[in-house]
């Protein structure tokens, strides 16, 4: 299986981006390609609109963690190029000694909007430029952690009586984001604090 | 139920067809009546959160038919419902919203727990599961099965009906309304926790390599 | 206000227009419309579910409406979020079967053959012509099954109940198929790594032939119902239109991109199970509204039928597992009574089978869309990462861009015909 060949993009990326490349090999007949955190924007960027490439499809965004725990957590894009039939794997490693933040891709393709909110649930990666990053399957007050770390063990950190106990206790602020609160025909009903912090943040709606 | 005539009508054996087939008074025990009433028109509200809703709506399709239990009218308003059928796996968060819809049923209400994971929470022994929904809610009757068959489902249909024919509609603590506590808790924290315990394959599963 | 004027109905079945769709005969009073009041209003904030008979399992949509105008849709998700990725790693390869049932319940089959192909993919496993065929005739019933309650639910939410009843009983005659293959209704665990859990009982193809050729009569019941009627035309053409750049924007797969006009199915393009070899055509829509994803989903149906008939008619003779015992338990009496297959068995049912260090992700063609496992491996019997990519979850995505504009029942119509199960994109 690795003795495939490479996809030729490879090549072409380390042609355009010199250091930027990291490290590529074949795993499965799948080809995957290491990129640097800073660059990576520019590099998915160039894929996406590169004549030569025109990764047009974002089949996957996700993370992946290692149990050997010095090995950094990727975020991992799965491309896909609809009129070449081609597909390739970019990584982007994200050493756990630093915060956790990569560049957002939902500029690029829409897909990561919701993709990239999922990660941040799960893993807890920062997604910088993402127009709206919260939890999506975890409730937004989620104390316990980032489930799909490996530290986070199966059954949560809490025992099930507290687990109960802080899921009956979300509160409504916690279920409607503050967007959604900004147009409620009762606005003018909310709490003065609520109402204080919805302006601090602009979301009021203009009458 | 007895049909009894009036005072002075002709013995059963030696009536006439025609004097018999007007009888004045009709008598029954008013629990039967009434628990009869109840159990054949018991509407669900349905709570459809995963796999088990399919074959929910495989019983209520005609090869099962649930029209014959008069239970076709899903109640999709709690407040028109009487049976509360939870089909499928309850995470926490969906677990407010679970209290919420029983709570606004009124009573008289009973509910029905379809499927492994809403009994126990079933193979999700995860960080995101509650462990059965009887830690929220009380429960009158536990269908296991995942998903269980069609039967099963009539089967556990059956037993609520069995189990509505036997009550007393003037017993007061059939009807009290089991209210959470203040911190929102159906159970103790102990009960809770008790209960939720692993058992099984789960005991097991908790080393990742 | 002046006499009423008689309303002015198409009672034929209406033609077709230049583009070859049935045209809409328009419903409605002609004259002047009654000139409504100035009412002062502002928009409201309505929340639709996660219980509600029409979300299609447990979605949250919190809408903005101006009147009965979706001004804007937010959807919430996560009400059934179990833990599925973080659970495979707990569990061998084969114990994550039985998990793929649940996350897409309407079309369990599928579910179980992408699994297989990819631990198979990345264990480098090649399985046999047998099984092969018996794995397309799996995905090809679970695409007819997964439809069925598209089909139905759809035509339930729009008003059509008929349908839904018709569509239910035809997928009670696919549980009796899937029944007595693998002894399960719904959640069937119907592979294992380099095989399947067993092979299908004798007389089961031509039980299935039997049923394929009455099945496209009933599809055919539904176009007489459903196709060219005039309130599900006026309910679902022009409703939800998303345009092929805008779909391709946001990964959608399946019959949503095709709908739209993008002709991308797996099957075609990255084709595995021996695909390439079988005859048969993919419908692609153009308009990209509920009607194109209609008219695209009934077409897949009899498409499917038209694989399900030439793989029965090649299913070659043959053993359905890879005699790898490492990988495969031997026969039951053999390892009651042999040594060798005594331990083969215990190894494979405490240790697991290990997986090469390395990685693999594999996309399959499912009901829903682009349904892709990947796995990481490193070299133990459990997987470091399982990733589902969840074709419902990215396909829900795109429903605010698609709804907002439209009506409040619009709204349903739309959410339905993206066809999404709620067990995929929580999971």
């Amino acid at each position: 299986m690795s003795g495939a060949a490479p996809n030729p993009s490879v090549a072409s990326l380390r042609a355009q981006f010199g250091t930027a490349v990291g490290r590529s090999l074949v795993s499965c007949g799948d080809t995957i390609v290491y990129v640097a955190r800073e660059r990576s924007h520019d590099v998915l960027r160039w894929l996406q609109e590169s004549p030569a490439e025109r990764y047009d499809y974002l089949t996957d965004l996700t993370a992946v963690e290692y149990r050997d725990r010095e090995r950094p957590i990727e975020v991992v894009y799965q491309l896909w190029s609809l009129g070449r039939r081609s597909f390739l794997r970019v990584k982007v490693e994200l050493a756990k000694s630093r915060r956790l933040e990569v560049q957002s891709v939902s500029d690029l393709w829409r897909a990561a909007d919701w993709l990239e909110r999922e990660v941040y649930d799960m893993f807890g990666v920062h997604f910088a430029g993402h127009p709206d990053l919260r939890r999506i399957l975890m409730w937004e007050t989620y104390a316990e952690g980032h489930p799909l770390r490996k530290d986070f063990p199966l059954r949560g950190r809490f025992s099930r009586a507290e687990q109960t106990r802080q899921a009956m206790a979300a509160d409504p602020e916690s279920n409607y984001s503050l967007e959604e609160l900004s147009i409620a025909q009762a606005y003018r009903s909310l709490p003065a604090d609520m109402v204080e912090r919805l302006e601090r943040h602009g979301r009021r709606k203009v009458e | 139920m007895d049909v009894k005539q009036g005072a002075g009508a002709p013995r059963a054996g030696k009536a006439r067809a025609g004097a018999l087939l007007s009888p004045n008074w009709v008598t029954a025990r008013l629990d039967d009546l009434v628990n009869w009433s109840r159990a054949n028109s018991l509407w669900p509200a349905s709570f459809f959160p995963a796999c088990c809703a399919i074959e929910f709506m495989a019983t209520a399709a005609s090869r099962y038919d649930l029209a014959r239990f008069g239970m076709e009218r899903l109640a999709y308003s709690p407040r028109q419902a009487d049976a509360l059928i939870c089909a499928g796996r309850v995470p926490f968060k969906l677990a407010p919203v679970l209290r919420r819809i029983w709570d606004q049923m009124p009573q008289p209400k009973w509910c029905i727990s379809l499927g492994a994971c809403a009994s126990t929470g079933g193979i999700f022994d995860t960080y995101a599961m509650t462990q059965g929904i009887d830690t929220i809610i009380p429960v009158d009757v536990y269908i296991p099965g995942c998903p269980p068959r069609p039967e099963a489902v009539l089967y556990g249909i059956m037993l609520l009906q069995k189990k509505i024919k036997g009550e007393s509609f003037l017993d007061p603590a059939l009807r009290v309304e089991h209210l959470p506590d203040r911190a929102g808790m159906f159970l103790p924290p102990a009960a809770t926790d008790q209960v939720s315990r692993p058992f099984g394959s789960s005991v097991h599963q908790s080393r990742s390599a | 206000m002046g006499e009423r004027r008689s309303v002015e109905l198409g009672l034929a079945t209406p033609g077709l227009d230049a583009a070859g769709r049935p045209a809409r005969v328009p419903l409605g009073l002609a004259g002047d419309a009654v000139a409504e009041p100035e009412l002062r209003s502002d928009h409201m904030l309505v929340n639709i579910g996660p219980q509600h008979p029409a979300t299609h399992g447990v979605l949250r949509l919190v809408v903005e409406l101006d009147g009965e105008v979706v001004v804007r849709v937010i959807p919430h998700i996560g009400y059934l979020h179990s833990g599925f990725e973080k659970l495979g790693e707990y569990r061998h390869y084969n114990q994550i079967i039985p998990l793929t049932d649940r996350t897409d319940y309407l079309a369990a089959p599928s579910n179980n053959v992408c699994l297989a192909m990819a631990v198979e993919k990345l264990m480098g496993i090649q399985i046999t012509p047998r099984c092969t065929v018996l794995r397309v005739i799996a995905c090809e019933l679970s695409r007819i099954m997964s439809h069925l309650v598209w089909a139905g639910t759809t035509a339930i939410d729009i008003g059509a109940f008929t349908v839904f009843l018709w569509m239910w009983q035809e997928r009670e005659k696919v549980y009796n198929l899937l029944e007595d293959w693998s002894g399960a209704r719904l959640t069937t665990a119907l592979t294992r790594v380099g095989g399947m859990m067993a092979d299908v009982p004798d007389g089961w193809t031509d039980r299935t032939r039997a049923w394929l050729g009455m099945f496209p009569k009933v599809l055919d019941e539904v176009d007489v119902m459903l196709t060219r009627n005039n309130i599900w035309l006026g309910r679902t053409q022009d409703i939800g239109v998303i345009s092929a750049a805008d779909a391709v924007d946001y990964s959608l797969s399946g019959p949503m991109l095709r709908a739209s006009g993008v002709p991308y199915d797996v099957r075609k393009d990255r084709p595995y199970l021996g695909y390439e070899t079988y005859d048969f055509e993919v419908p692609v829509g153009e308009h990209g509204d509920v009607y194109d994803r209609y008219l695209v989903r009934m077409e897949e149906m009899r498409q499917s039928v038209r694989i399900l008939e030439q793989a029965i008619d090649r299913l070659p003779d043959g053993p359905v597992n890879v005699a790898d015992p490492h990988v495969i338990l031997p026969p039951k009496h053999r390892t009651m009574s042999e040594m060798e297959a005594m331990i083969y068995h215990f190894k494979q049912v405490m240790d697991g089978v290990p997986a090469p260090e390395g990685e693999a992700y594999l996309g399959i063609e499912n009901p829903k869309g682009e349904l892709g496992y990947y796995f990481v491996s490193d070299g133990t019997a459990k997987p470091a990462r399982w990733r589902i990519r969840p074709p419902s979850f990215i396909n829900l995505a795109a429903l605010p861009k698609m709804a907002e504009g439209h009506l409040l029942s619009d709204l349903i119509a739309i959410n339905a015909s993206v066809d999404i199960v709620m067990g995929e994109i929580d999971r």
